[in-house]
């Protein structure tokens, strides 16, 4: 799914209505309240992860158990505050590594030569026409399922975006009169890279990590979901849904829970983006 | 048409064709040479050397990894897709029975889509900045980032199991009556729609506001063009190649989401038999599968990009 947003975003934030303000706001609140339940959760949890608390088998809202109880009558307030840390940790730090790889590989193909260029720039444009999806799903049937390979996977499917992103960024700044410039006075490439070109785009690039966080979330929980990705006894958010699917036709809380808690993490990711991409859109179209 | 846009076209039609030929060495690379030992795999622990070795004959893993490759492309382009260990059937079978499904899932899903995003886009550029508008950003902003198993789950709470209106499940065959085939589909392409839906609606959006910001809008206004006029008579012509683009490019999107969508509502398709397959180690079946889904997907790609260099005369003379 990463080329269709990347196509869209820039264009569509044309005018962002200005009442949306407090829904970035939301947005973010929202997301640092998951990073706070990624760090301290397991402190938080009132129950062990794995201690079966209760003889009811989803059970529903209680003042005992305030998310009610899984298909084996644990206490799913505890095993989402666990959960999340899975869900939050992995997507980040694929994030982390995604953006990190992707802008390096565009710094390195701006003042490298043509040919590495070209290299890298044709690599990733085989890696990008691989749906996201399908790539993770061939790794896990090849690998088996494991928190490093799916860390692997969701960066092997999300650099080539932060690349195409980072590599239009910095062409265009490459271009610019301070960085002709640097390049006159005598700077090496690496100087003119890390120096000159990467202060520049750093805000766009942070901007375009947390796109990716968001899509890594859900890819991730997909998998999970699938039984394809964090492997019991561990399990992230996407796996709480997929083990209580037997209460679906109860309508437990033990399976909208984890999937609302999803919902909520990327919806906020998604507002505050979203705010974030269109102040700076609105600020550079008044020059 | 001119030999420029002739040539153009061909030239993405070539970039695509070797687009996908990386696509399957990846594919390949993945699945078969890296793993290691495939017949060690399939015959378990306890096997001889000498099974061992007879199955590698077999199989044809005693050759070099590039001849493997060309041999499995070779068979590929002639529709053999190999032999699915764990269902003991031929991969073009067992792809063949399923396809009809996915396809009636992703052909019920656009016709359904394309028209309310398409409407929901131009009615959100129409009435730019106003409530509709902020409203329908949100709703779509929020949609885009939602997990399809959240709407999956939340449409059988309130359809199937509060309300009691569908089944949970989805049996693709009984399709007979348009009775049968609405209690088939309408959760299944529900879920699918809200997402694709979403994106459709916010670059349609986004290419009608182009058009409307441009000076020929401003001049048919000044002269007192009525409002549905102008989108339906000046600027929607124009947004016709960025629309058929975003449509086509959104489309694409359905196949990540029928992956989840089939699993969870049990739709005997190709997503589904593909998540068996992983989940079974069924390399052949995997690839297959894969194949298939690559290429439509860059498929549809393709097609996103032509609409764009048809529909934009400074693109065709580039």
């Amino acid at each position: 799914m990463n080329p269709i947003i990347e196509t869209s975003t820039p264009a569509v934030q044309v005018r962002a209505p200005r009442k949306i303000a407090w829904l970035g706001l939301v947005g973010a609140s929202v997301c640092f309240f998951w990073l706070m339940i990624a760090l301290f959760g397991p402190w938080l949890a009132p129950h062990p992860v794995g201690e079966v608390v209760s003889d009811n088998v989803f059970e529903n809202i209680s003042a005992a158990f305030p998310f009610g109880t899984d298909y084996l009558g644990r206490d799913m307030l505890s095993r989402v505050l666990i959960g999340a840390r899975f869900t939050v940790g992995l997507a980040l730090i694929s994030a982390v590594l995604a953006s990190g790889i992707g802008t390096m590989c565009a710094l390195l193909s701006v003042v490298a030569p043509k040919w590495l260029d070209e290299i890298i720039s044709r690599l990733m444009d085989a890696f990008i026409s691989i749906p996201s999806k399908m790539l993770a799903l061939i790794m896990v049937s090849a690998f088996g399922s494991s928190e490093v390979l799916l860390v692997c996977t969701a960066v092997l499917s999300y650099t080539p975006g932060a690349f195409r992103i980072a590599r239009s960024m910095a062409v265009n700044i490459e271009a610019l009169e301070y960085v002709q410039v640097a390049r006159t006075r005598g700077e090496d490439r690496l100087y003119i890279a890390c120096r000159e070109i990467l202060p520049n785009m750093l805000n766009p690039v942070l901007t375009d990590l947390g796109l990716r966080f968001g899509f890594i979330v859900l890819l991730l929980s997909g998998m999970s979901f699938l039984g394809l990705g964090v492997q019991p006894p561990d399990a992230d958010l996407g796996s709480l849904v997929r083990e209580n699917i037997g209460g679906l036709n109860q309508g437990a809380p033990a399976i909208v829970i984890p999937a609302l808690a999803i919902g909520s993490l990327t919806i906020g990711v998604n507002l505050f983006i979203d705010r974030l991409s269109s102040r700076r859109s609105r600020r550079s179209g008044g020059h | 048409m001119n030999s420029n846009t002739l040539g153009l076209i061909v030239q993405r039609f070539g970039a695509a064709i070797v687009t996908l030929l990386i696509v399957s060495m990846v594919v390949f690379a993945i699945t078969a040479v890296l793993p290691g030992d495939a017949a060690q795999q399939a015959l378990g622990q306890f096997a001889t050397p000498e099974q061992v070795a007879a199955l590698r004959t077999k199989l044809g893993l005693d050759q070099p990894g590039v001849v493997r490759y060309l041999q499995w492309l070779m068979n590929l382009l002639g529709g053999n897709f190999g032999e699915s260990v764990s269902n003991a059937m031929p991969v073009s079978d067992l792809i063949a029975g399923r396809f009809p499904n996915t396809l009636m899932l992703a052909a019920t899903t656009a016709l359904v889509s394309v028209p309310v995003a398409l409407m929901l886009g131009i009615g959100a550029a129409m009435g730019r900045g106003g409530r509709i508008d902020s409203a329908l950003n949100f709703v779509t902003l929020s949609l885009v980032a939602v997990p399809e198993f959240l709407v999956a789950t939340l449409a059988v709470l309130i359809f199937a199991v509060k309300l009691g209106w569908l089944s949970a499940l989805s049996y693709g065959g009984d399709a007979s009556t348009p009775l049968q085939f609405i209690r088939t589909y309408a959760l299944p392409v529900m879920t699918l729609c809200c997402v694709i839906v979403a994106q459709m609606a916010r670059m349609t959006r986004a290419a009608v506001i182009d058009q409307l910001d441009s000076p020929y809008v401003e001049m048919a206004r000044l002269k007192g063009v009525s409002p549905v006029r102008i989108v339906l008579r000046h600027a929607l012509p124009n947004a016709i190649g960025p629309i058929v683009n975003a449509v086509a490019l959104s489309l694409s999107y359905l196949l990540g989401g029928v992956v989840i969508v089939e699993t969870i509502f049990n739709y005997p398709g190709i997503a589904s038999l593909m998540v068996d397959a992983v989940t079974n180690r069924d390399m052949a079946l995997v690839q297959g599968c894969t194949m298939l889904f690559c290429a439509a997907y860059l498929g549809l790609v393709l097609l996103a990009d032509l609409c764009a260099i048809l529909s934009n005369p400074r693109l065709r003379n580039q």
